[in-house]
């Protein structure tokens, strides 16, 4: 079904053309209850088993806003380096459509309760401001299934089922001002962007951010004009860009079929565009209605937001430290590169690091195991770093034992499989799997006399002079105790047995 | 006076979803024309001095816990429904195929 687009090669796009983007994020707030009603928000409840005469849009029902709700767009807006209204209103943007059972969509119009902010993104080493617009309140749609299209797409169906459950869930919803000045470098300030604004969201604790679960959606605005002049191109909007791959996959492909549009002497058509997962290429949807078609006015059920500054510097004071300046200082306590540190950001790991250095271990030795054997292990089972099941506590007590010599490398990464296996804390592990370091003499002498019986030639060898020749009884010792022998005891008491000075 | 013209009642229709028969058109922008006239009548009192109002009560803030209140259950929020599938309200086709 997908209509091939002409496109022409990203290089030769960029090299006509100058991109402008415009990206609209709405985060879903990880509140109790909905926006405007006490309706659980919940995920996964039966259909329509979460509504009642307000969510539902029943005569003689009021909306009554949600205290959390408001606070939440506040931080954001806050975070966001955003000025925050000192009064304010909610609008009803009418539309004819199922999703809402209102036949409205509680929003914000022109009145948002956070405008005129920045967000600062590193992009390869680089640091890109992304203005913000505004931030302004509104609420979810409810979820529709469409029967009887072949594809299960809403062309072709018979009907539509409408599950309201989502309906009146808050969200917040951030737009960026016209990003200019990216160049070719614009779909990584995208990706970046939205990455950064998920970390920001998720540091607030006002929602999770999880991109895949819809709690977080990327709407994609771009347009070109041709390399030095002013007056920006007509814009196409990509609508549900849900993971920042696509995010950047969205941007390059728009950036692609508008020049060779634009370059074949077309016009760009203003309408919203839907993106497809599987090839990263967009196809048009419907031709976007004008704002006065939404008919929006100040919504009479709901009085208006007026956050005392008082209050607005409270919670100012209450913001968490963002997680751009986190990371700067956590690369700067641990000494490593902007492309290491990368790598930890993209593994999803500094949480976890932060919290093993917190329970006691050496920062290298956090980042070596999350990085390196609990990496592998995730990468493995295709889990998130976090969502495996040790802790890290657990992780630090192997950092502890192996510092104690307790443990070397290999016997740690054994104890790290069993706990992940669920066999339970690291001690009880070295315990019961009987794991710990050989390095008692008596136990290690029978293993070391054995070795050096078994290799005369070496042994000679050693008795020459040829000290190093060493590791390789060393290694029959580790293999003869499965590599449970302290490797460092073994080597003196070689040389002891064979006479020779280390 | 704006005038209200039968293209703007067409428009109106079309987002409204409504299917307005050609002397519709004319009879309904008469009696629009004629509403948004008395309702403009109040513009012309309101001086620079008073605001657009769209609250009558000097209230802000008015704002609720954010604590679960017991929904309605699926059969009550269904009750009303002109046609039901799988628990859910049915509709009926959205667009049409293009």
């Amino acid at each position: 079904m997908t209509v091939t687009e002409d496109l022409v090669s990203y290089e030769d796009a960029l090299a006509a053309f100058d991109p402008v983007m415009g990206l609209e994020v709405h985060v879903e707030l990880g509140t109790k209850t909905k926006m405007f009603c006490g309706c659980s928000t919940e995920l996964g409840a039966p259909p329509n088993s979460q509504t009642c005469p307000t969510c539902l849009g029943l005569p003689g029902s009021l909306p009554v806003v949600n205290a959390v709700g408001v606070e939440s767009a506040v931080k954001i807006g806050l975070a966001l380096n955003c000025e925050i209204a000192e009064w304010c209103r909610f609008a009803r943007k009418n539309y004819f459509y199922p999703d809402m059972p209102k036949n409205f969509q509680t929003s914000q119009y022109d009145e948002p309760i956070a405008f005129n902010g920045y967000l600062d993104v590193d992009v390869e080493g680089e640091t890109f401001r992304v203005e913000i617009e505004r931030a302004h309140m509104e609420e979810d749609t409810g979820k529709s299934t469409h029967v009887g299209g072949a594809t299960g797409r809403i062309h072709g169906a018979q009907h539509s089922l409408l599950d309201y459950n989502r309906a009146g869930i808050p969200l917040i919803e951030i737009v960026t001002k016209p990003i200019v000045g990216a160049g070719a470098k614009a779909p990584e300030v995208a990706k970046a962007y939205v990455a950064e604004l998920r970390e920001l969201i998720k540091a607030l604790g006002v929602s999770e951010a999880r991109m895949e679960m819809g709690q977080m959606r990327c709407d994609v605005n771009l347009s070109l004009r041709p390399i030095g002049r002013e007056k920006f191109g007509t814009r196409s909007e990509t609508k549900n860009v849900n993971s920042l791959r696509s995010v950047e996959r969205a941007v390059r492909f728009e950036i692609q079929r508008h020049a060779a549009v634009l370059g074949g002497g077309g016009t760009i058509v203003q309408e919203t565009r839907h993106f497809h997962e599987e090839d990263g290429s967009t196809t048009s949807g419907r031709i976007k209605e004008e704002a006065e078609d939404y008919r929006y006015f100040p919504e009479p059920d709901l009085v208006p937001v007026a956050p005392a500054r008082e209050w607005v510097e409270e919670l100012r004071a209450t913001l968490p430290e963002l997680p751009r300046v986190r990371r700067q200082r956590l690369q700067a306590e641990w000494g490593i590169s902007d492309h290491e540190m990368q790598s930890v950001l993209n593994a999803g790991a500094i949480d976890p690091i932060v919290a093993t250095i917190d329970a006691g271990a050496p920062a290298d030795q956090a980042r070596k195991w999350w990085m390196g054997e609990l990496a592998r292990r995730a990468n493995e089972s295709g889990t998130e770093l976090s969502a495996l099941p040790i802790t890290a506590a657990q992780v630090a007590r192997v950092c502890a034992l192996v510092a104690e010599g307790t443990l070397n490398d290999k016997l740690a990464r054994q104890v790290i499989e069993a706990v992940l296996l669920g066999e339970g804390d690291p001690d009880q592990v070295v315990e019961q799997r009987g794991l710990a370091i050989v390095s008692d003499d008596s136990a290690l002498g029978a293993a070391v006399d054995e070795a050096i019986a078994a290799n005369p030639g070496v042994a000679d060898k050693i008795r020459d002079g040829k000290v190093a020749a060493a590791g390789a009884l060393v290694g029959a010792v580790m293999k003869a105790t499965r590599g449970q022998a302290d490797a460092a005891r073994a080597r003196e008491l070689i040389l002891e047995r064979l006479g020779v000075q280390g | 006076m704006p005038g209200i013209t039968r293209e703007e009642v067409a428009h109106l229709g079309r987002l409204s979803r409504l299917e307005l028969k050609v002397e519709e058109l004319d009879h309904f922008a008469a009696q629009l024309d004629e509403i948004i006239g008395a309702v403009a009548r109040v513009s012309e009192v309101a001086g620079e001095d008073v605001p657009p109002t769209s609250h009558p009560l000097p209230l802000t803030n008015v704002m609720r816990p954010d604590t679960v209140r017991p929904s309605l259950t699926p059969e009550q929020a269904l009750s009303c429904a002109p046609a039901q599938e799988q628990q859910r309200f049915k509709v009926p086709q959205i667009l049409g195929e293009d």
